[in-house]
């Protein structure tokens, strides 16, 4: 990085009291309308310790393409094909048991390069009191083997960490529920990117 | 090549705070261990959610204003403003600036704060912007007060201002706190003190701003903020072409 560079602003923890300012507007963990299009799904899971104890107070915010593999976003070059109804970005906390959940549609493959596509993913940030900078990781879907198995960022996690960035797939009454405990450290800590 | 591929700056770990601060105790069992994985990143990493003007309500950045009950607020009128760049000095448009504090007795409007000390009938603490296309930002609000908290023997928090802010790119995205000049609970805070870089705890606070300040109103700071996620310059992406 060169000098002429400005330094950076530094992060600092989220701290337990963030509801109030970031979650408590609304619906902001519901990603979807009537007028979206694609499979409703919902993603849940906990935030756990070293101890595998719940975090009750995180706050994880995933980012996502539309059902089509679309950013609502300028700089996708096929944006003017997003759905317009799906802005892609939801925000839950964690509650006594370290729970969050996202009502969303399930995101199509998305650009890797001009010859590639990546498997269908959702960019995760998780902050927390005692996080003073927060993490940032991805989930995948379980039942996407064949682009999983493909997948240029997947390939470059070691095979045996890989299962921690995996949905694991499960039906209920209401539609497919994708779950993931998202693991701060210890045992099958959770891989953690530095983008 | 194509801007799939045109390379964002990352978080400089020398300023950004390490996941494990022994001082700050809560980051013991919340900090991960195994080395983070570099990521190539992609267009999940280089777009974000875009937020409009119409989203934010006309009272969203006087936190003085924005829950009253039955008259002002309590507390020191402040007004705080700044300016959203990224390393080169672009500003950022319509960046969404979100704050959330304490209100002036140092007591959060949060079921988990007990902290004794009173809540504010006409205050809650949070209010939201957008900032303009020079990238400035402008909040009306109350000075915040210190709390105790309890990670060691007789620890308070300096005043302070939580800041989350949305760049351009999710790869952008800064959650922080502004603090006060002259706050003699800065050096003691584990919090300020985890920011490894003394110039990176410097810009965490505010200058006080007399051109802010309004006459028989309220004082005025300047906390600007600078967020990673710029492109490369073209030396340092020589396949970059002029398709932005
Ligand atoms: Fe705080």
């Amino acid at each position: 990085m060169s000098n002429s560079r400005l330094p950076q602003t530094a992060s600092q923890t989220v701290g337990p009291f963030f509801h109030f300012g970031l979650v408590d507007r609304g619906d902001e963990n519901n990603l979807v309308n009537d007028a979206v299009k694609g499979e409703r799904i919902v993603i849940r899971g906990r935030v756990l310790d070293g101890e595998g104890e719940a975090v009750p107070d995180a706050l994880v915010e995933i980012w996502q393409a539309d059902a089509n593999g679309f950013y609502n976003h300028p700089d996708d070059p096929h944006h003017e094909n997003a759905d317009p109804e799906f802005r892609g970005f939801g925000r839950s906390d964690t509650v006594s048991d370290g729970q969050f959940s996202f009502r969303t549609v399930k995101p199509g493959p998305v650009p890797f390069d001009s010859r590639r596509f990546q498997a269908p993913h959702i960019s995760v940030r998780v902050f927390a009191r005692g996080m003073l900078t927060h993490a940032y990781t991805r989930f995948y879907f379980s039942d996407e083997e064949e682009a999983n198995a493909a997948d240029t960022i997947l390939n470059i996690v070691e095979p045996e960490r890989q299962h921690t960035l995996l949905l694991e797939r499960r039906e209920s009454s209401e539609g497919p529920v994708y779950v993931l405990d998202v693991k701060l450290q210890g045992q099958d800590e959770t891989v953690f990117f530095d983008p | 090549m194509s801007a799939l591929s045109r390379r964002l700056s990352s978080l400089d770990w020398s300023i950004h705070p390490p996941y494990l601060h022994a001082a700050y105790e809560s980051t013991l069992l919340r900090s991960p261990q195994k080395p983070l994985v570099p990521l190539p990143q992609t267009l999940s990493e280089m777009t974000g959610p875009v937020y409009g003007h119409d989203e934010i309500q006309p009272l969203d950045h006087d936190l003085t204003r924005n829950a009253v009950s039955d008259g002002p607020p309590i507390g020191e009128r402040i007004i705080v403003t700044g300016r959203i760049v990224d390393e080169v000095g672009r500003p950022v448009p319509n960046a969404l600036v979100e704050v959330w504090q304490a209100n002036a007795a140092g007591r959060y409007r949060h079921l988990v704060d007990q902290h004794d000390a009173p809540l504010d009938p006409n205050f809650t603490g949070a209010g939201r912007v957008l900032t303009n296309r020079a990238g400035e930002y402008r909040f009306v609000t109350i000075r915040p007060g210190a709390y105790p908290w309890r990670n060691h023997e007789n620890a308070w928090r300096p005043a302070h201002i939580h800041f989350s802010v949305f760049g351009r790119a999710f790869i952008s995205r800064l959650v922080t706190q502004m603090y006060f000049p002259g706050d003699p609970l800065l050096p003691l805070d584990p919090v300020l003190q985890g920011v490894p870089d003394e110039r990176g705890r410097a810009r965490l606070v505010a200058d006080y701003a007399h051109d802010v300040t309004e006459p028989e109103w309220a004082l005025g700071y300047r906390f600007d903020i600078v967020l990673n996620g710029s492109r490369m310059t073209p030396f340092e992406d020589p396949d970059a072409d002029d398709d932005e």
